[in-house]
């Protein structure tokens, strides 16, 4: 039995602390109306827009107008100027609830990763991952928590507590010929009723998948693993199914004029690698502190192997989404490339390197996939480069060039690491980190490569 | 000094390589093991090298990433950089994503070819090239373990039969 440290207990803790400290210092400090948002755009860039302003009002006089003339010029600038300020306030004020909803989805979808994983090595009728089994159901009892506060967060968002997907907002959709068209599909009871269908879903599997192992632990006969085997199997059906939708739902949605229809599949791939070297991590951690008897370098080096594999997969997926755009650079298609590569070129740009490059030169070695700390910091950056993925695709369409990973997105990821590690390791210490009579334990025990 | 070998024939691959590990044991030296399949962890057993044909084609993979990227920027971009639909070919990076399904599979190429090559040249495999099959057993059922003799011919015989050998037999080499 695995007992929860109670220095990584008080750490969890401080980090949700500090996490909640900071989440909360985020919301305070969004602007509340126009007049500071000019104050922190005059204090902050006031090259840009002065400068147009004086040119815009310098050429009005070379041209003599009449003051008649320059009234209408003056109030029609005006305009567009207090346009320009309640765009970057929605901005600003979307902000902090997005950096909340990155790290939020990131974390849910981290444990739904392990859960795929897990289903597949379960119907696969691995015979080298049931010792890593209870593992992965520890980071999978995140699943319920990340669920729940995902969800509340989408009911948020369906009562107008932001701004995050604009859809949701009727005033937009009125007059949005494009939106209003989608209007059958993204309205606010059918998506958070599929939102709801999906969670039950998952969470239903997991709760039945890890009964059922314990159960076979006490039974004496294998009916308990067939059973697993059968709704592992129903489940990836149902999984890939609803992974698709909520792709579309919880992350594509954001940029309504936009779709791609690889989407489901880039989203899974960015997750699945992350649940992976989430297994990898916490059994790394669990290993060098000696619960985990039977797990050897080669568990551990195959684990390395899905994580080199899963990023190469991850990032042909990338590069396909993005090669297929740009090469028929369809203006439809096209915008949502656009603002990332300049708005955000050292995040799409850098993803690549640390989602690709770093695993693709470090994980190619066969004994390096071996070595702890090389594990340890080849997953840290596979992790942060897929956090970097999903800030990618959220924040574009909500936050735009107000983009910034400053206390906000810091604080989030800190509550929801702290959550995730508090939630995940006292999971760990319910029940035996071995299971017992799993038909193929032996042969995983003595699993060498 | 006369070139002799012994050459003791199993029909069991469990059983060879309990052999293998007990000639290696008794420090005997063993020239060449034939198996009719690839037998998991002989080479450990027999204490062979491991082999470093992966770090070969990495390095050609490497070779022929740096040929295509040469190839399309030299035709594409430096030769005769012409407007083909838009693409801008001012600069490499400029319409780096178009090349990369060109550069990938360079790497492949490079990767999979020359190491097969080398592969064959390290292991002296042509057409043509004469069988070194020292009984013909051995590419059916039987495995075949090749071991030099001094003087102690007698002595290794019966170490040999003791370790389950079907058949041993000592032959002259030229």
């Amino acid at each position: 039995m695995y007992t929860f440290s109670s220095k990584l207990k008080t750490f969890s803790l401080i980090l949700m602390a500090v996490g909640l400290l900071g989440i909360g210092y985020g919301f305070l400090t969004a602007p509340k109306d126009i007049q500071e948002v000019e104050k922190l755009l005059a204090a902050g860039s006031h090259g840009e827009h002065a400068a147009v302003a004086h040119e815009v009002e310098k050429s009005s006089h070379e041209a003599g107008v009449t003051a008649e003339h320059k009234d209408v010029a003056d109030a029609k600038e005006a305009a567009e100027h207090n346009e320009h300020l309640t765009h970057v306030l929605h901005q600003l004020q979307n902000k902090p609830w997005s950096a909340l909803y990155v790290a939020c989805i990131f974390f849910l979808l981290i444990s739904m990763g392990v859960l795929a994983f897990y289903a597949i090595q379960q119907v696969a009728q691995a015979g080298w991952s049931p010792v890593l089994f209870r593992v992965m159901q520890g980071i999978t009892a995140y699943l319920p928590v990340g669920s729940v506060l995902l969800f509340i967060f989408l009911v948020l968002s369906g009562l107008h507590f932001n701004h995050l997907f604009i859809w949701l907002d009727p005033e937009v959709v009125a007059h949005d010929e494009i939106i209003s068209n989608k209007a059958g599909y993204l309205n606010f009871p059918f998506w958070i009723v599929r939102a709801a269908i999906f969670l039950i879903g998952w969470n239903l599997y997991r709760y039945f998948s890890r009964k059922n192992c314990l159960a076979q632990d006490e039974a004496q006969d294998d009916l308990n693993y067939k059973k697993n085997f059968k709704i592992s199997a129903g489940f990836l059906v149902f999984f890939i199914v609803s992974e698709s939708i909520m792709s579309w739902d919880w992350i594509m949605s954001i940029d309504p004029h936009w779709f791609s229809t690889l989407f489901g599949w880039y989203v899974f791939a960015s997750f699945f690698v992350s649940g992976i070297t989430m297994i990898a991590m916490v059994t790394l951690y669990l290993k060098s502190k000696g619960y985990l008897e039977y797990v050897n370098t080669s568990h551990i080096h195959d684990l390395a192997k899905f994580m080199f594999g899963i990023s190469v997969f991850w990032t042909y997926l990338w590069f396909s989404q993005f090669m297929l755009i740009w090469y028929a650079n369809i203006p439809e298609e096209v915008t949502y490339f656009i603002t990332r590569i300049q708005l955000y070129n050292l995040p799409f740009f850098g993803a690549v390197v640390m989602n690709f490059l770093f695993p693709l030169l470090i994980l190619i070695n066969t004994d390096f996939k071996r070595i702890t700390w090389i594990l340890v910091m080849a997953g840290i950056v596979i992790l942060l480069g897929h956090y970097i993925d999903f800030f990618n695709m959220i924040m574009p369409g909500t936050v735009g060039d107000q983009w910034f990973i400053g206390v906000s997105e810091i604080a989030s990821v800190l509550f929801f690491l702290g959550l995730f590690i508090y939630v995940v390791f006292t999971a760990l210490t319910k029940v035996p980190l071995l299971p017992k009579r799993n038909p193929f334990i032996e042969e995983s025990k003595h699993f060498h490569y | 000094m006369s070139n002799k070998v012994i050459y003791a024939i199993y029909n069991d691959d469990d059983i060879l390589m309990d052999a293998v590990k007990k000639t290696r044991a008794a420090h005997h030296h063993i020239e060449e093991v034939f198996t009719p399949f690839p037998v998991h962890g002989l080479d450990k057993a027999m204490g062979l090298a491991p082999t470093r044909l992966a770090i070969c084609a990495f390095l050609y993979g490497i070779c022929g990433i740096s040929f295509g990227t040469w190839m399309m920027n030299y035709i594409m971009i430096q030769d005769w950089p012409q407007d083909i639909g838009g693409k801008p070919s001012f600069s490499y990076i400029e319409n780096m994503p178009a090349f990369v399904p060109i550069m990938f599979e360079e790497t492949v190429f490079f990767a999979a070819h020359l190491m097969v090559i080398t592969f064959y040249m390290r292991s002296k495999l042509w057409p043509f090239k004469e069988a070194e099959n020292p009984d013909v057993r051995t590419t059916d059922d039987h495995f075949l373990m090749e071991v030099a003799v001094n003087e102690n011919e007698e002595e290794l015989v019966s170490f040999f039969k003791s370790t389950g050998a079907v058949e041993v037999k000592v032959i002259e080499k030229q």
